[in-house]
Order: structure tokens, then sequence, then C-alpha cells
């Protein structure tokens, strides 16, 4: 039986009082610990989010520190190459934290001044999450711990380099596969040993529930400005359009088709793109597009990468910050409810895309948006020119630029 | 009929000591080793905790984590634990086994084929970190109807009122965590003040066994020997480190580790 979605109310709402959604996905199995801390933080959340001037602080911040709207822009070169549907990129990168991290890191420290705690920690892949939240904690006067996988830190160490900058302690995180997943999990261990004086951040739209939702919540200001320029552009939603984000946790598609879940999905549909992995290996981060089973990851139930046992399995993408065994539960209820189609692209895929882009175009996307680009450039030439392919943009490609150098033999920003 | 774990527990109380709990993990250093250990630690200790080690542990610090690690590393099937606990039960007829691990492990398993083997192997109790109240509604109440014992745990951020509410669904016994911990971490708060919670949470229901875990070594444990039990963990996961580093005997040295522990709370 599928899933039914309801319409009217956004997606993170729509969930049980166990914090599930579609009755399977999400919840909040932590240890005990943790449940106090996690009703805290819903308390104050639902307070704030009905709190006239925590909105206008939030978006405040959101117009004058991020800069509101991010350009949607047309992309006639690509779209001239390919010949087919009209390619448009949203370029959430263009804002001083670079990718859509910086939402969330936003809401989140403005919640965290609230709650009166002066320390923040998070989780971080890409780094792209760890650098936002240095540079936020530090604006608002907070001091930030980020956890980060070994194997990640130094592949993105132009990131760490930033998080440093910005006064953050980055903890490499030694154990397991030495990257995302062990990162989420040393800081959900550190919040579990500091649950009293530190607000942990999650860098997507992963974890408990709650961490579902303000990430959720957050990021869903990119689809809110994207909509009100998709109708300056066109005077209207266009009739067949097409929306492309990568998915690691799921909090920029999330952002991006928030505002356009209720859309039928012959007019506006969504297409989420998961790590392929490299295409000589078995081994991905695509827990949707390879229907892995439900299990429970991070306090989460949502389809993961693992093994009969359930022990979490090991996954393999270029990008650091797509290198997820599992997926936001509102990303599984899309999925599953048919709302949301999901598809996955190689690291090879991904690196032409980046070619492709940077070369015809201004823009420069990181290998986890170019995973998008890559789905766009295989489907546009089969689309008809009125069909609009939309991309999120959300990472700039600086942080890859030794990774990007090494496979391609240049780099260029 | 009353269960493994409460005679245990009113037999420690006419001795007038605490119930000693120990924790190690199934197949650590690998499966045949591992119950050698159990079968060693138990001349000494009352209940035996048996962890199925996952990949990703999130309430476990440094010491589990390694024990975990290489348990899987090793080969470590989750039917592993049933033989494990019932080779065990054939030496150590009434001492209660208690298996403790994380949920996604017994969801992959099937709820229910993993009560049908704790029975079949003579397992008394299951511990579920990240399965709190009321998620564990449900399974906690599968647990009663195989007459097998749903742990709940307590920690020191849990409410007064949440608390009532799941030492009401608590079966024979309560978990209390020390302090704000993962596992294996050095304790921070004063004994004192760990009794004193400790105490609160025994008036709710005075007929309920409360044990204190987290933070528990040869250092500390004669601290807390007021309480009606205490887990000891990490050290012990730490020991069997240790003893493999320094190719020593891991069963024989867990056995004098233990006994030295029990001496303590005597
Ligand atoms: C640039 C960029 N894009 C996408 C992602 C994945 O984001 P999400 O978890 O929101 O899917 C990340 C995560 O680190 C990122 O840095």
């Amino acid at each position: 039986m599928s899933l039914k979605i309801r319409k009217g109310i956004p997606l993170i709402d729509q969930h049980d009082k166990n914090g599930m959604w579609g009755g399977k996905f999400g919840g909040n199995f932590v240890p005990e610990t943790l449940k106090k801390p996690i009703e805290d933080l819903e308390n104050l959340f639902s307070k704030l989010r009905k709190d006239k001037s925590f909105i206008k602080e939030r978006d405040y911040y959101f117009e004058n520190y991020v800069g509101t709207p991010t350009p949607l822009i047309r992309l006639d070169n690509l779209t001239d190459h390919l010949g087919g549907a009209q390619l448009w990129a949203k370029v959430v990168s263009e804002n001083p934290g670079t990718a859509h991290k910086v939402y969330a890191c936003i809401v989140h420290c403005l919640i965290a001044k609230r709650a009166g705690k002066r320390y923040v920690c998070t989780d971080t892949g890409a780094g792209m999450q760890g650098k936002n939240l240095a540079m936020v904690a530090k604006k608002f006067g907070l001091k930030a711990k980020i956890f980060m996988g070994l194997r990640d830190l130094v592949r993105q160490k132009k990131n760490v380099d930033v998080m440093k900058k910005y006064g953050a302690e980055v903890v490499p995180v030694t154990s397991g596969s030495q990257t995302l997943v062990d990162a989420v999990s040393e800081s959900m261990r550190y919040w579990v040993a500091n649950c009293q004086d530190v607000h942990m951040v999650i860098g997507s739209t992963v974890g408990p529930s709650i961490f579902v939702k303000i990430s959720g919540y957050s990021t869903s200001q990119i689809s809110r400005e994207l909509k009100v320029q998709l109708i300056e552009e066109f005077g209207k939603i266009p009739n067949k359009l097409k929306l492309l984000n990568c998915v690691g946790g799921g909090s920029s598609a999330y952002g991006f088709w928030s505002e356009f879940i209720d859309y039928d999905k012959k007019h506006v549909s969504l297409i989420g793109v998961e790590a392929g992995g490299s295409k000589k290996s078995k081994l991905h981060a695509a827990p949707l597009s390879n229907n892995s089973k439900l299990g429970v990851l991070h306090g989460a139930k949502a389809y993961c990468i693992q093994d009969n046992d359930g022990q979490i399995g090991e996954t393999e993408s270029l990008s650091s910050g797509l290198d997820y065994p599992s997926v936001s539960p509102l990303h599984c209820f899309l999925k599953d409810s048919g709302r949301a189609e999901y598809t996955s692209a190689t690291d090879e895929e991904a690196l032409n895309a980046y070619k492709l882009v940077s070369k015809l175009e201004n823009i420069s996307p990181s290998l986890e948006p170019s995973h998008a680009f890559a789905t766009a450039i295989s489907l546009a030439p089969k689309l008809s020119k009125d069909t609009i392919l939309c991309i999120d943009s959300c990472g700039h490609s600086l942080k890859d630029s030794d990774i990007i150098k090494e496979k391609l033999g240049f780099y260029t920003e | 009929m009353k269960s493994e774990i409460q005679l245990t527990f009113e037999n420690c109380k006419r001795e007038n000591r605490p119930a000693l709990l120990t924790y190690t993990v199934a197949s650590d250093p690998n499966k045949k080793k591992s119950l050698q250990i159990i079968n060693s630690i138990a001349k000494y200790a009352d209940i035996i905790e048996l962890g199925f080690p996952h990949s990703t542990p999130v309430g476990d610090g440094g010491q589990i984590q390694t024990s975990s690690n290489r348990a899987i590393k090793n080969g470590f099937k989750m039917r592993d634990t049933f033989q494990i606990a019932n080779k065990f039960k054939k030496n150590y007829k009434n001492k209660p086994v208690i298996l403790m691990g994380y949920y996604n492990m017994i969801y992959q398993y099937g709820e229910n084929k993993f009560l049908k083997d704790c029975k079949k192997s003579g397992v008394s109790g299951i511990i579920c970190v990240d399965l709190p109240w009321p998620e564990n509604k449900d399974f906690a109440k599968k647990c009663k109807k195989k007459s097998i014992n749903f742990i709940q745990l307590l920690a020191p951020t849990t409410t007064k009122d949440r608390m009532r509410k799941i030492i009401k669904d608590s079966h024979d016994m309560v978990y209390y965590i020390s302090m704000l911990s993962t596992t294996g971490g050095k304790l921070k708060v004063s004994p004192k003040k760990i009794l004193q919670n400790y105490n609160k949470i025994r008036k709710i229901n005075p007929n309920k066994n409360v044990v204190i875990g987290f933070g528990i070594t040869d250092k500390t444990i004669s601290s807390l020997k007021s309480a009606q039990g205490l887990v000891c963990g990490s050290f012990l996961c730490k020991t069997i480190t240790d003893s493999l580093r320094l190719r020593h005997n891991p069963a024989e040295k867990l056995g004098k580790v233990v006994y030295n522990l029990k001496k303590k709370i005597l």
C-alpha cells in the first residue's frame, strides 16, 4: 500500500505523536539520556515557530547575512549544448557559507541562544556544515565543536582550514569508516555526555525527528524563494517543471522542494539524485535508489545501507557530503508515496557534469550538486523544449579543488 | 512464578550485598573465547549481560566500541549471541543472562524471532539502548508475554513524572544511568549524588530492583555498594583489550578482575 501525503501541511509536520512519518519513518530511537533534551528542544521549537520576533530575526539573517534570494539563472549554453529541455540553476551556493547548510545553522544558533546554551556541536562530511556552523556560531558568540571523520578531514581540508579560522574546534573522528556516519555518531555521543550545556546541530534532515524538522524548516527558505522567482520569470509555475537535487541526508532537496510537494507530479516532478559511488565499485551511498531495507540509524527509522544482521554498511562516494548510509525519513516518505523519484549518479558522471557545467556556464558546482547536474544532463536531450529542468546548485566547488585537479588534471573556480 | 532475575536479587538481598552485573560483548575477541570469558566471570558475577555488538553504537564510548569492532571483525553474527547464551546456560542453569544492544539488530532479526530465540537459549532479560519509553511499549509487552524481562533505563535527565511512567511499565529490574555520559566515561558525579538520585527512584516503587551502571570500575565500585545492583562494562572490555595486547588469557584475567570487584562490594 502506498502512503499518502496530506495537502496544505508542511511535510515536516506530517508526523504522528512519536515523530514518525507515514507511520514508519523517523521517530526517536535514542538513549534515555537524550529524551529530555529532545523534548525540551521540541517544545522550544514549536513555541518559537509561532513567535513573531523569532521569525523576524530569522528573516533578518536570511536577508542580510545569507542574502535573499539566491540567484535563479538560465543555463543558456548548457541548454543549447544539450538540445531539449531548458536548464536552470538556483545558485544556492551564492551565500557566505557557499552551501545550503547556512540556513539551518542560523536557525539552530538562534534556538541555542534562546535556550541559553553557549556551546554548539555538529557533524560534518564535506565540511560545509562544519564551516557554516563555525561561521554562524562566531557571529552569534557561541563556541562550536565540529566532529569530522578523519578521511573527510583529509579530502576536504580546505573547509577544515575555514572552520579553524572561525575559531571552531575540529575533532577528528577515527572510528569506523572515518566519514560522515561516524561524525554524526560522535557528535551524538558528545551530546549525550554534555546535553546540559551544549546544543547539538545535525547537518541534514536526519537524526531524531526534531532535528529532521528544524533542518527542513530552515532549508525551506530555498523553495519559498524559488516559487517567487519562477513566477516572476514565467508568470506562473511552468507547466512542465522538474526539480533536480542531490540527496545526501536530504536537507537540500527537501528545502528545494517543500513548496512544490502539493503540486501534481505531472506538473512539478521531484527528482532526487543519490551518490552511486565509483562505477567500478559495488559500493554506493544511495539507499533509496538501491531499495535498501528499513533500518534504525542515529535515532531514526529510514532506508539504510546495512547487512542482514543490521550492521550499518560501508558506503562510497567521491563526494563527502553525500557519503551517508541512510537518508531522511522525509525522503523515504516522498519515495513511498510516489511523490518524488530517486536515482543515482556515479562519481565519474558527477565529475563529467562538473566539467561540462563549469566549462559552459559561469557557475562551479561542488561534487554533490554535480550529481544532480549529471542526471539533468542525461535527461535534458530526451525532453521537450518547454520542459524546465531546474537544478539546485547547493554547493561551491572550491572545497573539491584538490579532488577535481587530481581526477581531471585541472580546476577552474 | 518469579523470574531468575527476581530470585537473584532476592538472594543478594539475603546475603546483604548488591548484585554484581557484568557486561562483555558476544564474540569478543571471538565466539569461543567470549564464552570462556563469561564462564570464568560467572563464578563471581550474579547476572551476565551479554552485548550483541553493533557497528554504530551511539551510546558507547571507546572501550565498548573497540570490543564491538573486534567482535564484528572476527565474524560476529546475531545468531552467535544465542549460541553463546545457550552454551553458557548449560553450565550455569540459574544464572540470569541479559542481552544488551541496539534496536536495529533486533529489528532486522525480527522481534518475534528474537524473543523466540531468547526463550530457547535461556535468556532472562533484554536491554535495548536506543529503544526508550514510550517507543518500547509494544516490544516490552511482547517480552512480558514471553516472561522475558524488558529492562527500562532511567537517566539523570529523566523527569520525575517520566520516571513514574517508566517504572510503571517496567518489569523486575530497572537500570539507572549514573551520569550524563556514554559508557566508559569517568565517574564525574559524586557517589553521594548518584545514590541520592538512586534512592529517589527506589522510593517510587520499592518493589523494583534498581541497578546502577556507567562509570563503574574497581576504583568506584565500593562507593556505590549500597545499591541493589552494580553494572560493570567498559572496565571489563578494556581489560580484554589490555590482556590481548599483553598476550594474556583474557578469560583467566577477567575471572580475576571480577573476583576482585566482587570482593569490594561484600
Ligand atoms: C554542497 C553540498 N551539497 C549537498 C550535501 C548533502 O546535503 P543533504 O544532506 O542536504 O542532502 C552536502 C552535505 O554536506 C553538501 O556539502
